[in-house]
């Protein structure tokens, strides 16, 4: 993987063979834009951050890359997102193939009321999967890779409601990585969690990019540079900046960027 | 106290107060019906009461009312023995009772016609020695009462019979009939061989029907004369009497006896005597099929109207006027319902199908007259948006993580809502099919003209086919209520049926009510921690 930096401003990072390329995206609620011209490319088996404050377009932008804000009426998206060759946008492609790809875990943990096993197996018995070998093994995987096997290994048809809260995330990381995503989309997964869980996701996420691509958003900075590679910051709905996690915490080239990641607003 | 008035405390006590004052009316509400109903099955002595002009009258002391500065209260007497007197009950002055008396041979019938009778027995006269017992009159015709009844029972079954025969013959009429509206010409021959059919049923019918003439005829023999408190006698038929007791030589064991045949007879056998005496089966058995035939139509049609308006519809104003008319369907007053059941599925959709379906047997309706089907299909109505409300709660509390996670696994809508939407529902779902079922339990007045009867002459429900016969008409408790508490001829003895019925149904509602709240407590314990 070759990387270079683009000469003129924004700062942006060309990447080279990169699983997820957004070019000029724009984001329309109704009249408001929320999401301006932005340009960015996710590199392959690394985890990228977008962090930014509150309202700054971060979520949104994590939505488009798996349609998930189709459900909200009054989304209009201009501009181009393309995983490998596939263009998301387009009107023609599957959405369900997409989500299938593009696998996602959300900022409140939210298991199925049902039980440990059924919640894994979710998406392979939507997808109409039925054989149950192929199940067992499918959800032991899951589970192993989301390191939860060895605490639930024994009571995988209790209710998924009885489990920690930190257990329960992983559950959901178990239940998006069952149906073998190539992206994995994090919404703020540990916000709800103490700081123990929090570590165990974040181990989990290291151990994941060997297989996936990871788009974490984060609000915690300090999450951001532990789990990292590289990080767009996003500020009212821009991409002020986008490069190497070590080199945005370090030496951020754009003012706003530096404000943000000193504390001085945010 | 200044203090606890700025902290609110009274705000505490005046909804405290309110709950209180709700609870105490259902209380008092359920306290009168149920004492008033469950005490009238236990037999009650009989009083001889002999008044200062010599006369005598013997009953049941039914009510007493105090008259100041006297010594004893003015009595009522429920005296029974309609046939003679002319009235049930009759109110007699304190002062004018020389004497109160419990003989022990006083004697309390239940008859199948015109009410008790209270008197003595002083006769027997049996018309056959197989009846016959050892013992003085009293224990022979304790003897020969079961016999009789058994007998009576036979007849009853050869009656069943007659009527099997006579629907075969009708049936077969209305073929012959039916072939004749087609063409009478093209079907000679048929309608030959049905009509011969016709007169071998017919003789076999004539032959049954006078054997149970003659076993009738031999059964009434069987007679018994009593005496009334006056002496006047009176003899009366032993296939006549349901029961016979004496209840001042009754024991406490012999009463609870007396008092559970009584509930048994009134939960499974038919109304006798314009409703006021017997049983309730039919009217129960009507309400409860009628509330199950309403679920059907009701049920699905809520839940979908408002799975469609809460999950695929987009939010708009057409959706919200939906919304506000389905909102306001639940206040219209229910005999409008009434009146649109009659025209739209009794007058409409009833008279259309007996042209489509029995030509033949116009202009008598088979549809096209009120009945259990049109009467549930009316309530059904009634009750949907109650089901549209509740199901669209219960859908608007599901969180919106959920239908995220399963849309991001790649499931699609119709996926997310039968795997992970609808189960969580469900509780909202029972929810509202209980206000449904009690709402509905409840109505009579739309009922009233799509197809109750004070009196129907067969269940919806039988052993001739088509076995289920939705087009007939049926009975219903909140009907009866209405019909025995307000149009009978005999009003006062028809009371304590009024409490029986009026407790009846809303122990039913109760009941269907209680396993559709276990129900949804199971299904929620499932999803208990599911919200956060």
């Amino acid at each position: 993987m070759r990387i270079q930096q683009s000469a003129q401003p924004p700062y942006r990072l060309a990447v080279d063979d990169p699983i997820i390329a957004i070019r000029n995206l724009d984001l329309y609620y109704g009249e408001a834009q929320a999401l301006k011209d932005i340009t960015v490319a996710i590199p392959r088996r690394q985890v990228t951050a977008f962090i930014g404050p509150s309202g700054c377009g971060k979520s949104t932008l994590l939505r488009c890359l798996n349609r998930l804000n189709d459900l909200v009426d009054s989304v209009r998206i201009t501009g181009s997102i393309k995983l490998e060759a596939m263009e998301i946008n387009s009107g023609d492609v599957d959405v369900i193939e997409l989500r299938r790809r593009v696998g996602m875990v959300f900022q409140a943990y939210n298991p199925f009321p049902k039980s440990i096993y059924e919640n894994v197996v979710y998406g392979l018995r939507i997808a109409g999967v039925r054989k149950r070998s192929i199940l067992d093994e499918e959800a032991r995987r899951s589970l192993q890779s989301a390191a939860l096997w060895e605490e639930v290994k024994d009571r995988l048809g209790e209710s998924a409601m009885a489990l920690s809260g930190g257990q329960m995330q992983r559950l959901c990381i178990a239940r998006a990585i069952a149906v073998n995503p190539e992206v994995i989309l994090m919404d703020e997964p540990c916000s709800a969690l103490d700081p123990i869980a929090t570590a165990h996701i974040e181990d989990l996420i290291d151990a994941l990019k060997k297989t996936y691509t990871v788009v974490i958003v984060t609000h915690n900075m300090q999450q951001a540079a532990r789990v990292s590679d590289y990080t767009a910051f996003l500020y009212l709905g821009e991409m002020i900046e986008f490069n190497k996690t070590d080199l945005i915490f370090t030496q951020p080239e754009r003012r706003q960027t530096q404000d943000y990641i000193t504390g001085r607003f945010g | 106290m200044k203090k606890r008035w700025r902290q609110g405390e009274h705000y505490v006590w005046f909804s405290g107060a309110a709950v209180c004052l709700t609870l105490l009316m259902v209380a008092v509400l359920l306290g009168v019906v149920m004492v008033n109903g469950l005490g009238y099955f236990w037999p009650s002595d009989l009083a001889l009461a002999t008044l200062d002009d010599g006369s005598r009258l013997l009953g049941a002391i039914t009510n007493a009312e105090r008259v100041p500065d006297r010594e004893r209260d003015n009595l009522q007497f429920k005296v029974g023995n309609r046939d003679l007197y002319g009235e049930d009950f009759r109110w007699i002055d304190g002062a004018a009772i020389a004497d109160l008396a419990y003989p022990s041979n006083a004697v309390l019938l239940e008859r199948v016609e015109f009410g008790n009778f209270h008197g003595f027995l002083k006769s027997l006269a049996l018309a056959s020695d197989d009846l016959a017992a050892p013992g003085d009159d009293w224990s022979r015709l304790m003897a020969a009462l079961p016999l009789v009844a058994q007998r009576q029972a036979t007849v009853d079954e050869m009656q069943g019979h007659l009527a099997e025969l006579n629907g075969e013959i009708e049936s077969l009429r209305r073929q012959a009939a039916r072939l004749r509206f087609d063409d009478e010409r093209a079907h000679a021959e048929a309608i030959h061989t049905l009509q011969d059919r016709m007169e071998q049923l017919a003789q076999r019918f004539e032959g049954e029907n006078a054997a149970i003439a003659r076993t009738v005829t031999e059964l009434r023999r069987s007679r018994a004369t009593f005496r009334d408190a006056e002496g006047r006698e009176k003899e009366i038929v032993l296939a006549d009497i349901v029961r016979a007791v004496r209840p001042n030589a009754m024991s406490v064991w012999a009463k609870t006896g007396f008092y559970a045949s009584k509930v048994l007879e009134l939960l499974t056998d038919e109304p006798r005597e314009s409703n006021t005496e017997g049983g309730l089966f039919p009217a129960i058995f009507g309400t409860v099929m009628m509330v199950m035939i309403m679920s059907i139509f009701a049920l699905p049609m809520g839940v979908v109207t408002a799975v469609y308006l809460r999950e695929y519809a987009r939010e708009g104003l057409l959706v919200r006027l939906v919304r506000i008319a389905v909102y306001n369907l639940a206040g219209v007053p229910s005999i409008v319902f009434g009146v649109v059941g009659l025209g739209f599925f009794v007058y409409g959709v009833g008279s259309a199908l007996d042209v489509l379906l029995f030509p033949e047997r116009l202009p008598t309706p088979t549809f096209g007259t009120g009945g259990i089907l049109w009467a549930s299909l009316t309530l059904s109505l009634l009750t949907v948006p109650v089901v549209i409300v509740a199901t669209e709660e219960g859908l608007s509390a599901i969180p919106r993580g959920l239908r995220e996670a399963s849309l991001a696994l790649g499931a699609t809508r119709f996926q997310t809502l039968l795997r992970v939407v609808m189960p969580m529902a469900v509780p909202g779902i029972i929810t509202g099919f209980i206000l449904a079922v009690a709402r509905a339990a409840g109505e009579v007045a739309p009922l009233m003209i799509t197809g109750v009867v004070k009196l129907a002459p067969a269940l919806p429900i039988d052993g001739n086919f088509p076995y289920v016969h939705l087009e007939r008409k049926f009975m219903h408790l909140g009907f009866h209520i209405y019909d025995v508490g307000f149009q009978s001829p005999n009003v006062e003895a028809a009371k304590p049926m009024v409490y029986i019925t009026t407790l009846l149904l809303v122990v039913i509602v109760m009941v269907l009510s209680l396993t559709a709240v276990v129900l949804r407590n199971q299904m929620r314990k499932r999803f208990q921690s599911a919200t956060f």
